[in-house]
């Protein structure tokens, strides 16, 4: 079917009238945080509550992607006015469902299930006045949470497709001027102006030419690409159509990682659906231009989020990537013209054209402009999705939106980039963050991972764990990148072992400029920065293990000990969570930590609510 | 072939466009070392010992010489501090890996490093993974018998599940090509042993010497048309 | 550390292939040597790992050499080619887990199931995996038991998740 733009408006209407008709909305949010924490058996029940209390006709209850506050959940936003309800289940579903369905009934609200303010007693009661949310700017994360992904008529309903619409028709000219004017940075990584590119393919020989979407979200403590694609699929797809337009694009692939197999799932549900209504296919909208979109499947390899590995991968091959001296907007994909972009990066697109590139060129700052979305995990209060202008600086990130370090303990450091950024010590907490001033800081702003440190993280322990990932997901080609960081890792191992010697340092300073310099491909290139920047920032904490001997964070197992002191007053507590069976004493006598079959895990340490574990 | 304009070491040289830089450095008598590059096979820019410096404006950057293609005003250098610790880290790293390879050691020696702080690998023969033999394999004999496989530091090139390859003619191409003798090849009373196969080998119709495998001279038989007969001679007989 | 423990074929453990079958999966990607790794990926959720003479046939089929077929085979780490247990444990090291404790809860996993991180226990009920960042970071450190997750886990809870299957 070939639907036009009047059945596109009637039924985007009907959709919106269907909703308007229930009294109440309820948004339960089914991203992968909530679902973890039983949002599905949630949702069951709440949903035959409602039946049982005859209030099917009334209330609507709608399955949505990532709200965000994934730390919180499961989550339930109901009404125009946003009721945000959070920690739904965490004590007991049948009451928090009772609770709600109350609320339903009699418009009472359920004050137990809304989020504490900063002072006692006071609550939050919608959605904006979180901090969490009023802080962010949200664009492609915009609808994510408030549609039903599975459903093309709720994107349409929000008025999806009229980008590309649009976009259709102008001259494809004239729509990469616009994306250039805008000023749109490539949100994968790199940074590289999105409009530069697409000029070049647009202009290479060759046919039929590459449209990519980069989905394979591979960093660790990353997942803000998950969520787009779980949670607003056809915004990707109306992004990708639309530059595939201006490019004069043939055909499309999405990739997507392996592990996130609802995110392919509702891709190739919405492939399916924008085909059905004519935006995908030949002779899309009735413009004559035809492109189609496939998805496909990554294979668990970090390093298939580099764009040749990628494409080699995508062409039924082991995924090594090559030198690009040659450019793959004129020979990528079967050697012929290919453009990839992050999927953020397409989502950005319709709104560019739908609003404009002086509204988007409004926002961020002068060398980024527009948004970008992170996810904010570790050490922090919030964790979860976020969605900020370029620019805000990390400490209004890491304590206005994310509500500061827990447990009262004191922020180290934030990890952005993944493998191939850095950690950026609380010096640096007011830089603005954008492309360039995190690249200055030795980091990077990567995809978009931002993973709090506090005062109980080592970073020696931090640039071990980046250079053990980054050993296996080498691919293994060239000789810095494959000897070069499994020597790195070892030599770091050792110190953190505490075998460490004079001279390792600077050894390592060598050795990873001369990884940076000599590696192939990107991922080689920027492995040692993990390493670098925690060298750079936290020399002291190295040193201290090497001559020391010691571990100042307690983190590194063979270089601590754990021990109860006179604070004890045997709650027995730290017994029940020791996983060894290690701890023994009796209720109100002084606990006693066998070190021989102590594991130092430190479950005691966390557990003990008195002070009473020391690690030494 | 449209020609450029470019400088090495600060010697003027015309080349043609695309040519790669190490081949034309090599054709312009300035020695670049390499592990990875041949001739016939091309370039794969995996051992990175080929790296050198090219200056395009006021930028400098390091590139793999046996894939950068030559164009118009590059100004490129080969030897620099910054390019020195590149092909030592490569050498030591390799030495390390490969501590039986007395051409590594030759070459790591030649190239300044004297020794090797890393703990010795005893696992990895003296394969580099340069894939010279893979690519012969695959473009000369024409049958891919042999392949990579894993990935990161357990890679390493092999035959299908490790076992005795199908498709392999027992030519002997891959040990002849490999720059550091690893792969183990012997024949013995008309027999030859490779990748874990034995092959009968033919006796020369007319020496009666042990000169191929008959499994190559049925396969390129087959492919070129040469009749068994002929084959049969050893080539010095013929 | 050798890729050589993968090849499984002949030495027990190794299933009857269903070649009609396999080739209703290279059909769903219309013969195409592109669709290899997604093939590979279906034939093993088929079989829970993924035979070797599977990937002979579906190499044969499509004309690829068979040491080619063999490098995307173990180039990946969502492919296995050893045959796996029952469920598969996930614990996820992202970097979010690691930091909130996930090394304690897989080392509980090894020593609570007698079984390395890789491998799979003697009654072939678990296979215990690493797996970096299943991408629900806010619920670190993260256990994944074929479909099923689990959140904020600690050693503690290691012997609960176990149970449960």
């Amino acid at each position: 079917m070939q639907a036009t733009a009047e059945q596109i408006h009637k039924i985007a209407q009907e959709h919106l009238q269907k909703q308007r008709a229930y009294e109440k909305v309820l948004h339960v949010c089914f991203g992968p945080g909530c679902l973890a924490s039983g949002s599905k058996p949630a949702h069951e029940k709440l949903s035959a509550a409602v039946e049982r209390e005859g209030l099917s006709r009334k209330v609507l209850l709608k399955k949505v992607g990532c709200m965000g506050l994934c730390g919180r959940g499961p989550l339930v936003v109901v009404g125009d006015d946003e009721v945000f309800y959070q920690g739904i289940g965490k004590r007991s579903v049948d009451d928090d469902v009772e609770m709600l369905v109350e609320y339903l009934k009699t418009g009472a609200l359920a004050e137990k299930l809304l989020m504490d303010g900063p002072e006692k007693g006071k609550k939050y009661t919608h959605m904006s006045e979180v901090p969490f949310y009023s802080c962010q700017k949200k664009m492609v994360m915009e609808d994510v949470g408030r549609i039903d992904p599975d459903s093309i008529d709720e994107y349409l309903a929000a008025g999806g497709y009229t980008a590309l619409r649009k976009a259709l028709s102008m001259k494809p000219d004239d729509i990469i001027e616009s994306v250039k004017k805008a000023g749109l940075r490539g949100k994968g990584g790199g940074g590289f102006l999105a409009a530069t590119k697409w000029r070049s393919c647009r202009d290479a020989h060759g046919s039929p030419k590459y449209i990519m979407a980069n989905g394979d979200e591979g960093d660790p403590g990353a997942f803000m690409d998950r969520a787009l694609m779980e949670g607003n699929p056809h915004l990707v797809l109306e992004g990708m159509i639309i530059g595939a337009f201006a490019i004069a694009g043939g055909q499309g692939f999405i990739y997507v990682r392996d592990e996130y197999p609802l995110a392919v799932q509702r891709l190739v549900a919405a492939t399916a659906e924008a085909r059905r209504l004519g935006f995908l296919g030949e002779d899309i909208c009735g413009s004559g231009f035809d492109f189609d979109i496939r998805i496909v499947r990554g294979g668990g390899a970090f390093v298939c989020g580099e764009s040749t590995a990628l494409m080699s991968s995508i062409e039924g091959k082991g995924g090594e990537p090559r030198a690009k001296y040659v450019h793959t907007v004129e020979h990528g994909l079967w050697n012929l013209p290919s453009n990839l972009n992050n999927v953020e990066t397409w989502a950005t697109v319709p709104h560019i054209i739908n609003k404009g590139h002086e509204w988007f060129a409004s926002i961020g700052t002068a060398g980024s402009k527009g948004t970008k979305a992170f996810s904010l995990v570790g050490k922090v209060q919030n964790t979860g999705i976020i969605e900020v202008p370029m620019g805000m600086t990390l400490k209004e990130i890491i304590f206005d939106l994310g509500g500061g370090i827990p447990k009262g303990r004191k922020f180290k450091a934030v990890q952005t980039g993944g493998p191939s950024g850095g950690c950026i010590p609380a010096d640096h907490l007011d830089k603005p963050v954008d492309f360039d001033s995190l690249y200055d800081l030795g980091s990077m702003m990567g995809s978009g991972g931002m993973i709090v440190m506090d005062e109980r993280d080592c970073m020696v322990d931090v640039a071990r764990y980046f250079l053990k990932f980054l050993v296996e997901e080498s691919c293994g080609k060239c000789v810095p990148c494959r000897e070069g960081v499994r020597r790195m890792y070892e030599i770091v191992d050792r110190i953190a072992s505490g075998q460490g010697r004079s001279g390792d340092l600077e050894h390592l300073e060598e050795l990873g400029k001369a990884i940076q310099l000599g590696s192939l491909c990107g991922l080689g290139q920027s492995a040692p920065n993990p390493l670098l920047s925690t060298l750079r920032y936290f020399r002291e904490e190295y040193e201290a293990h090497i001559t020391k001997k010691k571990c100042p964070a307690g983190v590194c197992k063979p270089l601590i000990k754990f021990t109860v002191n006179e604070k004890c007053n045997g709650c027995m507590v730290c017994a029940r969570e020791c996983p060894t069976e290690c701890i023994s004493g009796e209720k109100q006598k002084p606990h006693v930590i066998e070190q021989d079959k102590c594991v130092r895990c430190g479950n005691c340490f966390e557990a003990c609510r008195f002070d009473a574990v020391t690690i030494e | 072939m449209p020609k450029v304009n470019l400088s090495v070491d600060g010697k003027k040289i015309q080349a043609d466009k695309g040519a790669f830089l190490l081949d034309v450095c090599r054709d312009n008598h300035i020695p670049v070392p390499s592990l990875c590059h041949n001739e016939a096979l091309g370039s794969d820019g995996r051992c990175r010992l080929c790296v050198v410096e090219v200056r395009r404006g006021n930028r400098t950057r390091m590139v793999t010489s046996c894939l950068f293609p030559a164009a118009e005003g590059v100004e490129a250098i080969t030897q620099s501090a910054n390019i020195a610790l590149v092909r030592k880290t490569v050498l030591e790293l390799l030495w390390a890996r490969c501590p039986e390879s007395d051409e590594i050691a030759r070459l790591a020696r030649s190239h300044g490093v004297s020794d090797v702080r890393y703990q010795k690998d005893n696992d990895k023969g003296k394969c580099i993974l340069c894939n010279l033999c893979i690519r012969t394999c695959e473009s000369v004999v024409g049958v891919s018998a042999l392949g990579l496989s894993g990935k990161g530091p357990v890679k390493k090139v092999t035959t299908p599940f490790d076992e005795p390859s199908e498709t392999c003619i027992g030519c002997g191409a891959c040990a002849f090509v490999c720059p550091t003798g690893h792969i183990q090849m012997w024949d013995k009373e008309g027999v030859r042993n490779i990748w874990g196969r034995k092959f009968e080998m033919a006796a020369c119709a007319k020496c009666g010497t042990h000169f191929a495998p008959l499994y190559q001279l049925e396969y390129i038989s087959k492919t070129s048309g040469a009749s068994m007969d002929r084959l049969r001679t050893c080539p010095d007989c013929r | 550390m050798t890729q050589s423990s993968a090849c499984c074929g002949g030495k027990g453990g190794d299933v009857t292939v269903d070649l009609a079958k396999v080739d209703g999966i290279i059909d769903k990607y219309g013969r195409d040597r592109a669709g290899i790794l997604g093939m590979f990926q279906d034939i093993q959720r088929e079989y829970r790992y993924l035979p070797k003479d599977a990937v002979a046939h579906v190499c044969r089929t499509l004309g690829v050499p068979l040491a080619k077929g063999y490098e995307v085979a173990t180039f990946f780490k969502a492919l296995s080619l050893k045959p796996r247990g029952k469920y598969t444990i996930q614990v996820c090291l992202g970097t979010a887990c690691h930091l909130k404790g996930g090394p304690n809860v897989i080392e509980q996993f090894e020593r609570e199931l007698s079984v390395k991180t890789g491998d799979t226990t003697a009654d072939k009920k678990f296979t215990l995996e690493s797996v970096n960042c299943l991408g629900a970071c806010a619920l670190a450190p993260l256990v994944r038991v074929d479909e099923k997750d689990f959140g904020k886990t600690t050693p503690g809870t290691v012997k609960k998740v176990v149970k449960a299957f």
